[in-house]
This record gives C-alpha cells, sequence and structure tokens, in this order.
C-alpha cells in the first residue's frame, strides 16, 4: 500500500541520515562506560574550551536578547520608512555563509583595517580574541531573538498596553508589567534558540578566533583539532557533550514555542 | 460639563477621520457616540482618551485641558471592545493594576477591588485568569478595571460589541443600573441604534468623521436633522416624496386630503404588530410598507389586493427625501 | 416598536478597521537609530567590506578572483551539489512532512522531534557524526569520506528540516473537506493530489527548497571534517574561502564570499516575489 511505502522510504531516510549517525557517536562515547567521557572532559583544554564557548555564548545571547526586544517592539509597535528593509536585514545574517561572516568582520576590525588598526592602538584587540568572537557569535544568531517576539507582539496588539496608560501606567511600567509578560514563553523561546545556536557555533568563530589552543579555542574547535589529531575519544566526547546541550536545547523550544490557541 | 470637545479634526494619511467635530458632554450624563462603522466615533472616544493625538482641536475634561496630556495624566477609564484583558493577571490583579500603578496601600487595594467585584457580580472569580471568564464576565471585570481609578469619565469603546445577543440585552440594562449607580461621566459609542436608545440619555450622531445631531433618544429618533440621521435611528418608509417612520402612516378606506392610493401587496402579521406591504398607486409605483396594529388590520379589512389610501400622521415628523 | 429592522447590523457587524496608528516620536527615531547603529557595525559594515574588498579594484580584478581554477571549482561543485540537495529536499522533505501529518504510527512525535535536531546540533558535530557512519571505518562498509557523496550526505543533513518545516503547517492547515468534496466528484487519489493537494503545498515547497539551497551553498562547518578539502574534488566554496583566508589571500576569499552573497540573496530575492505573488492568489 502507498501509505506503508511513504512511512518506509521516510523512515528508512530519517534512519541513515539522522538517527544511526547521532547515535553512533553516543555510543561510541559510551562504549567502555562514562568514566573516559567525563575523563576526556576533564582535560584542561576541554575545560578551557567549555569557558571560553559559555563566555563568549552569554555575551552574544545579553546583546541579541536586548537587541531584540528592541527591534521587535520597533518592528511592531512603530511605524517608519524602510519598515520592510529593516526586517530584511535584520534577516540578512541567515543567509550569510559562518565563513564569510568571520571574511567581514577581520576585513572591518582586523589589526590590518583601518578600523580594527585604530581600535588595536587603543588596546583592544577583535580579532583572535573574545570581543571578535562576540562580534561572529552575534552575527549568525542575530535575526533569532526579533522572529520569536514579533508574531507574539503581532498576535498580542497594543490593547493592553493602552489599557495599562489608561490606568496610569507610563511606558515603562506598561512594558515591564504587560509587555514583557505577554511575550515571556516566546522570549524564553528565542534565548533558548540563539543560546544553542551560538553554543555551537563553528565556521564564523573558526575564522576570527585565530584557534589558539588554551585560548580562543571553542568547544566545535575543540572537536575538530582532536580530531585531526587523532584523538578521537577526546573528539567524540566534546561532540557528544555539545549534541546533549542541542538535544536539551531541543526539548526545552518543543516546551515553549508558543503554540496556537494558546489563549 | 463634564467633556468639552472643540474643533477636532483628525487624518489617519490622508484620509479624514473627524472633521471639526465639536461635543459637549454634561457631567454625569450617560451618552451614546451613534454612527455607522467608520463613522469616526471610536477614533473621537480615542481622541478624548488620550490614545490618538488631534491634528487640531481641544479636549477639556472636567475644566482641565487635556488635549496635550498623555492617557496616563487623563484620569479616564477606558474600556477596550475587546477588553484588553490583561492576560497573564488573575481578575483581581487586573482590576487592583491601576491602583498599585499609583501605589495605594495593600489593604486599600483589596477593600476597594472587592467592593469593585461585587458591584459587577465577579467577587467569586477574583483569583481566576481572563481565559477562564466568558465573554460576558470579561466585559465587566474591564469595566471594573476602569472604575477602579475613580475616573473623571469612563469611556467605552463598542463595550457589548463581541457579546452574544442575549448577553448584551442584559448587559446594557445593568450599565443602565450601573450608571444610576456611580453616576461617573459616561461615554460609550455603538452602532445599534436600539443600543443607543435604550442606554444613553444623550445621542451624539457621527458619520463621515462630521456630528449629524445631537440630543436625547427621543429628539434624535423624533425629530432627526437629516434623512440620513432619520433612517439610521429607525426604520423608514416613503410616501409622497416624504420619509417617514412606518408606524407613523394613517391608513383609511377612502380618499383623504393628503392620502395617496395604494394596492395590498402582503399582510404580514408579527404578533400583535401587523406589516402592511403596498405598492403606491400615485403613478410612481413604489414599495411603502405601514406598521399597524391588529385591530386596525381587522375594522379596515385590510387584504392583500385591496386598495388602501394612505397618509403621514399630522403629528409626525416626516422629512423629504433627498 | 420594531427599531432593530433597520439596524445597521445587529451586533454582527465587525467594528471599524483601525487604521494603523503613525507613532511619529522622538522614541521611534531614538530606537531605530540604536538598531541601525548595532546591525551595521556588526553586520553591514562588514558585509559592504567583503564586497569592496574584491570589487573595490574593478571587475576584471574580481573576475580573475573568482575564476582561479580552484575557487571557480569549488564554486560550481557548490551550486551543483545544492541544486541536487535543494531537489531531494523537495521531494524527501515533502515525504516526510506527509508521513507526520497523514500517517499514523507508534513513535511519531519522537520522529516528529528528530527532524530539528540538524538545526540543533553543531554542524561540525554533523560532520562528526556523519563521518563516523560513512567514514573509513564504517560499521556498514560505506566510505564517504574524502568524495563528493559526503559532502551530498553532509549538505542532506543539515537541510533537513527546511522543506518539512514549511510544508507540515501547510498540511496541516489543509481543509480535509476540500479532498473529500474532489472525491465525491469522482477523483481518483493521485488525481486529488495533482489537482486539490499539491497547488495547495507548491508555495510552501517551493520556500523550503529555496531555504534549504541557500543554506546549502553557505554551508561550512559539517563539509569539513567529511570532505577532506580536496581541491577540484570535494572542496565546497566556504572551506575554498576558509583556506584563502589562511593563506592571507582576502582578495580571493572576498571575491568567492560575494559570489556566494549575491545568489544567495539572489534566491531570496525570487522567493519573496513568490511569496507575494502567492499571498495575492491568497
Amino acid at each position: 500500500m502507498a501509505k506503508y511505502g511513504l512511512r518506509t522510504v521516510a523512515l528508512v531516510y530519517l534512519l541513515f541520515l539522522l538517527v544511526l549517525p547521532v547515535g553512533l557517536i553516543g555510543w561510541r562515547t559510551f562504549e567502555h562506560g562514562a568514566g573516559p567521557f567525563f575523563d576526556a572532559l576533564s582535560s584542561h583544554s576541554a575545560l578551557h574550551a567549555f569557558q571560553v564557548t559559555f563566555t563568549v555564548a552569554l555575551w552574544a545571547v545579553a546583546l541579541n536578547t536586548v537587541f531584540g526586544i528592541g527591534a521587535a517592539i520597533l518592528l511592531v509597535r512603530h511605524s517608519f520608512p524602510g519598515k520592510r528593509l529593516l526586517g530584511a536585514l535584520i534577516d540578512l545574517p541567515l543567509a550569510v555563509s559562518p565563513v564569510v561572516v568571520g571574511l567581514a568582520l577581520i576585513l572591518v576590525y582586523g589589526r590590518f583595517a583601518p578600523f580594527g588598526g585604530w581600535l588595536e592602538n587603543h588596546g583592544i584587540q577583535v580579532i583572535f580574541s573574545t570581543p571578535g568572537m562576540v562580534l561572529a557569535t552575534v552575527f549568525v544568531s542575530l535575526p533569532l531573538v526579533v522572529r520569536a517576539i514579533v508574531p507574539v507582539l503581532e498576535e498580542m496588539g497594543d490593547d493592553q498596553e493602552q489599557a495599562a496608560h489608561t490606568l496610569g501606567a507610563n511606558r515603562w511600567q506598561a512594558f515591564r508589567r504587560i509587555t514583557v509578560p505577554g511575550i515571556r514563553s516566546a522570549l524564553a523561546y528565542g534565548i533558548v534558540l540563539c543560546l544553542a545556536r551560538a553554543l555551537g557555533e563553528y565556521g564564523a568563530v573558526a575564522v576570527v578566533s585565530g584557534r589558539l589552543v588554551d585560548q580562543t579555542q571553542t568547544l566545535t574547535l575543540y572537536v575538530e583539532e582532536r580530531f585531526q589529531n587523532f584523538e578521537q575519544p577526546a573528539a567524540y566526547a566534546a561532540a557528544t557533550a555539545l549534541a546533549v546541550i542541542a538535544i536539551v536545547s531541543l526539548l526545552l523550544t518543543k516546551l515553549l514555542r508558543p503554540k496556537d490557541g494558546d489563549r | 460639563m463634564g467633556i468639552e470637545v472643540r474643533g477636532i479634526n483628525k487624518s489617519f494619511g490622508a484620509t479624514p477621520v473627524l472633521r471639526d467635530v465639536s461635543v459637549d458632554v454634561a457631567s454625569g450624563s450617560l451618552t451614546a457616540l451613534l454612527g455607522p462603522s467608520g463613522g469616526g466615533k471610536s477614533t473621537l472616544l480615542r481622541v478624548i482618551a488620550g490614545l490618538e493625538q488631534p491634528d487640531t482641536g481641544t479636549v477639556v475634561i472636567s475644566g482641565t485641558d487635556a488635549t496635550r496630556l498623555s492617557p496616563q495624566r487623563r484620569n479616564v477609564g477606558f474600556v477596550f471592545q475587546h477588553y484588553a484583558a490583561f492576560k497573564h493577571m488573575t481578575v483581581f490583579d487586573n482590576v487592583a493594576f491601576g491602583l498599585q500603578i499609583r501605589k495605594r496601600p495593600k489593604d486599600e487595594i483589596r477593600r476597594r477591588v472587592g467592593e469593585l467585584l461585587e458591584l459587577v457580580h465577579l467577587d467569586q472569580f477574583h483569583k481566576r485568569y481572563p481565559a477562564q471568564l466568558s465573554g460576558g464576565q470579561r466585559q465587566r471585570m474591564a469595566l471594573a478595571r476602569a472604575l477602579a481609578v475613580e475616573p473623571e469619565v469612563l469611556l467605552l469603546d463598542e463595550p457589548f460589541g463581541a457579546l452574544d445577543a442575549q448577553v448584551r440585552k442584559e448587559l446594557r440594562a445593568w450599565l443602565r443600573r450601573l450608571h444610576d449607580e456611580v453616576h461617573v461621566t459616561t461615554v460609550f459609542v455603538t452602532h445599534d441604534q436600539e443600543e443607543a436608545i435604550e442606554v444613553a440619555d444623550t445621542i451624539v450622531v457621527l458619520a463621515g468623521g462630521e456630528v449629524k445631531q445631537t440630543g436625547s433618544p427621543h429628539e434624535v429618533y423624533d425629530n432627526p436633522a437629516d434623512p440620513f440621521v432619520m433612517r439610521f435611528l429607525g426604520p423608514v418608509t416613503e410616501i409622497d416624496g416624504q420619509l417617514v417612520r412606518p408606524h407613523d402612516i394613517e391608513l383609511s378606506t377612502t380618499p383623504e386630503p393628503g392620502t395617496t392610493p395604494a394596492v395590498i401587496d402582503r399582510v404580514v402579521r408579527l404578533g400583535f404588530e401587523v406589516r402592511i406591504e403596498m405598492r403606491l398607486r400615485d403613478g410612481s409605483d413604489h414599495e411603502a410598507w405601514a406598521q399597524v396594529t391588529r385591530g386596525i388590520v381587522e375594522s379596515l379589512q385590510l387584504e392583500p389586493g385591496g386598495t388602501v389610501h394612505v397618509r403621514p400622521s399630522p403629528a409626525a415628523r416626516s422629512l423629504a427625501v433627498t | 416598536m420594531a427599531l432593530s429592522s433597520t439596524s445597521t447590523g445587529s451586533g454582527l457587524a465587525p467594528g471599524p478597521v483601525r487604521a494603523v496608528r503613525r507613532r511619529k516620536n522622538p522614541g521611534t527615531m531614538l530606537g531605530l537609530g540604536t538598531a541601525l547603529i548595532y546591525l551595521s557595525l556588526i553586520v553591514l559594515i562588514p558585509l559592504a567590506a567583503v564586497v569592496w574588498k574584491s570589487t573595490g579594484q574593478g571587475p576584471g580584478f574580481f573576475w580573475k578572483a573568482v575564476t582561479t581554477p580552484d575557487a571557480w571549482a569549488s564554486l560550481q561543485l557548490t551550486i551543483g551539489a545544492s541544486v541536487v540537495v535543494a531537489l531531494v529536499n523537495l521531494v524527501m522533505g515533502t515525504v516526510i512532512a506527509w508521513v507526520l501529518v497523514r500517517d499514523r504510527f507508534p513513535g511519531k512525535a519522537v520522529v516528529d522531534s528528530l527532524i530539528d535536531l540538524p538545526f540543533a546540533l553543531p554542524t561540525i558535530v554533523a560532520g562528526l557524526v556523519l563521518l563516523a557512519l560513512y567514514g573509513s571505518d564504517s560499521p556498514l562498509g560505506v566510505n564517504l569520506a574524502y568524495t563528493r557523496a559526503g559532502v551530498l550526505v553532509a549538505l542532506l543533513f543539515v537541510t533537513l528540516p527546511f522543506v518539512v518545516r514549511t510544508v507540515q503547517p501547510v498540511l496541516l492547515e489543509l481543509d480535509r473537506d476540500m479532498e473529500q468534496a474532489a472525491a465525491s466528484l469522482g477523483a481518483a487519489p493521485w488525481t486529488v493530489f495533482r489537482r486539490i493537494i499539491l497547488p495547495n503545498l507548491l508555495p510552501a515547497m517551493v520556500s523550503g527548497t529555496a531555504l534549504a539551497f541557500t543554506r546549502s551553498i553557505a554551508e561550512f562547518g559539517s563539509t569539513v571534517l567529511i570532505s577532506g578539502n580536496l581541491p577540484f574534488k570535494t572542496q565546497v566554496a566556504a572551506v575554498q574561502i576558509f583556506g584563502q583566508i589562511e593563506n592571507d589571500n582576502a582578495v580571493g576569499a572576498a571575491a568567492v564570499s560575494t559570489v556566494l552573497l549575491v545568489v544567495a540573496l539572489a534566491v531570496l530575492f525570487a522567493l519573496d516575489l513568490i511569496q507575494r505573488w502567492g499571498a495575492r492568489r491568497g
């Protein structure tokens, strides 16, 4: 029957493309128990990579959350010429290859670029250092918070905010007591998406970090470096750790995703 | 004077929505802004509340020029058509919101909210969320929320527009009684003339962004300023180039001064009242109808195919059709 | 009195359509200014620098940089592979969406959740994972390492969710009554699919495919390990750019980058036009 045929085709495709590869890496990591996994992750370099990854990701998420809320309110609640264009510009990073992101940042903030050189003379090193990695991560995850909030803000309308104003609330009070609670779950959803993207970013960070072991090496860079150096257990362990983070954030987004008929 | 609106003009882009609108709302009155959709009535209400800025003109609330005041400083209570309930707050917190913003003491807030919830018959629902309330309950909660801050004026935008017919009827009578109790200057927007006549003590008819007429329900119904208002406020029919209310038509079996002959098409009995549908035999063959009692039908023996002679009742107001 | 007989609408009439209100206040301008500065510093100026770097010395230079043998080969491979990937996604994505919406089997919810995994998984991990199964010590005995097939598999992995996730909601919303009406008019299942379902799904299928294509031409992380970075054979454009950056050939890197940017933007622009055309048709 056609029904079983389609089901088989779909499931076999997913099995070989998705389930077997991801499952295999988990099995490879844990085939000798959890001990080697934790040993591999507690090496100095791995711990340092964790620390760099989280530092960069938290900065990027913080920046994009503030920007995301502001931009979403701007796009939904205000009107100005060029609004469509602003929306398109915010989505632009999704169309850019991570490597191009890295190159673009180097061309502006690198030591031999006018602006980067000027910054360096003032003691701020961007490329091959944390600020550059934060910039790269912000770039690739820029639209995620905005795009999570915009539909909810639209659907919420501004009636509740106006009601708050007529009841004596000023803008800040209306924002804090009405708007923020109204978009809470969408905001959390956007932040989780952004965080997952930030923790997992590889290409852009690979370019701007200079991949300096124990200095600018994030977890994803660590995976690649260990694998190329034939230290597969370490690479697999870090990859599994990243996969676990990805799966947890995936489950979180399932919980937080604004559903239809929520009201 | 409760509210004085003077010379308001307002456009959205190139479309004028209010043209030189001036309205006086007496202190303590219950005024209806009545008009067809797109007539500018909601915009006028929002201008009074400060939710829209007029292009020109002034708004004076209780003797204070409020034209440049932001909504939060006008001390108006606004009830939104779709309630604008704060979805993430309980009924109690919704009603308490304005008082919390004003930093009133906790026990005062508790007492005042309790009183208001009793007033709107929601005292048992104070822990519920808006999603757990019916439309009518949400509307009453929105009303209590607006009243909590003891507003100078209460503004309601199509307050019953989103409710079903039965609940609308109940809430209308209830709003009238509530107003008799709290006496706050109240303005509500409606496109339903029956609602306006039943609830309001003053009606302002707005159409095409202009005030067409202001007066008591009785005045605007019986003495409409123009054919538009006449048509909008109630049923009309046309006899001899005159617009007449169908219940203001006199029928006779013989020609009388000023009557027009007509042939009866249908006699529709709607209980006590009867609709006589007819065709005028004045050379125009116009269709017209009269609303009469069963007694008249029987005494005149009106039947389809029969001829009657009709004229507007001399006591009633009729308007030339233009 | 029977006043309601000329009522303009008893409760059912919609309220006045509220015009979009204009808030032209200093707040808007301040917010807009801040947003533009943020976007400029992080996105716009850097991207402009890429385009400037590659074209600033004239079109001849640009053309030369793009047509160096390895750059040209990598672009050809990237575009070609992405077309194949997009088409496979068009078919398989639609089939998977169909199965997820119309079929019922135990574990469907789990399968549905799995679809988003490629979005959540870091690309380098995706590459590593695929290499573990399809690499030199493949337990299946299939070695795709350093082959174009390996590159294709990596691109298929990372682009899997696009078509599924654009087609699925449309299919869910699709009115089953329409299909039943067609069937009652004598249409066979295949005819119902072709004449009723497919036209309704097509916009979503096209947009998912276009998104998969743009993602595919930009992809870097998942292809790094499995491609082995062999110029003329498995080196995709993003990897080629990376190599040029490592070799301090900024102009060459910028030129290929510009091509990728232009192709992605052209596809997205065309998609936007198609969607607006579709929206007009309702």
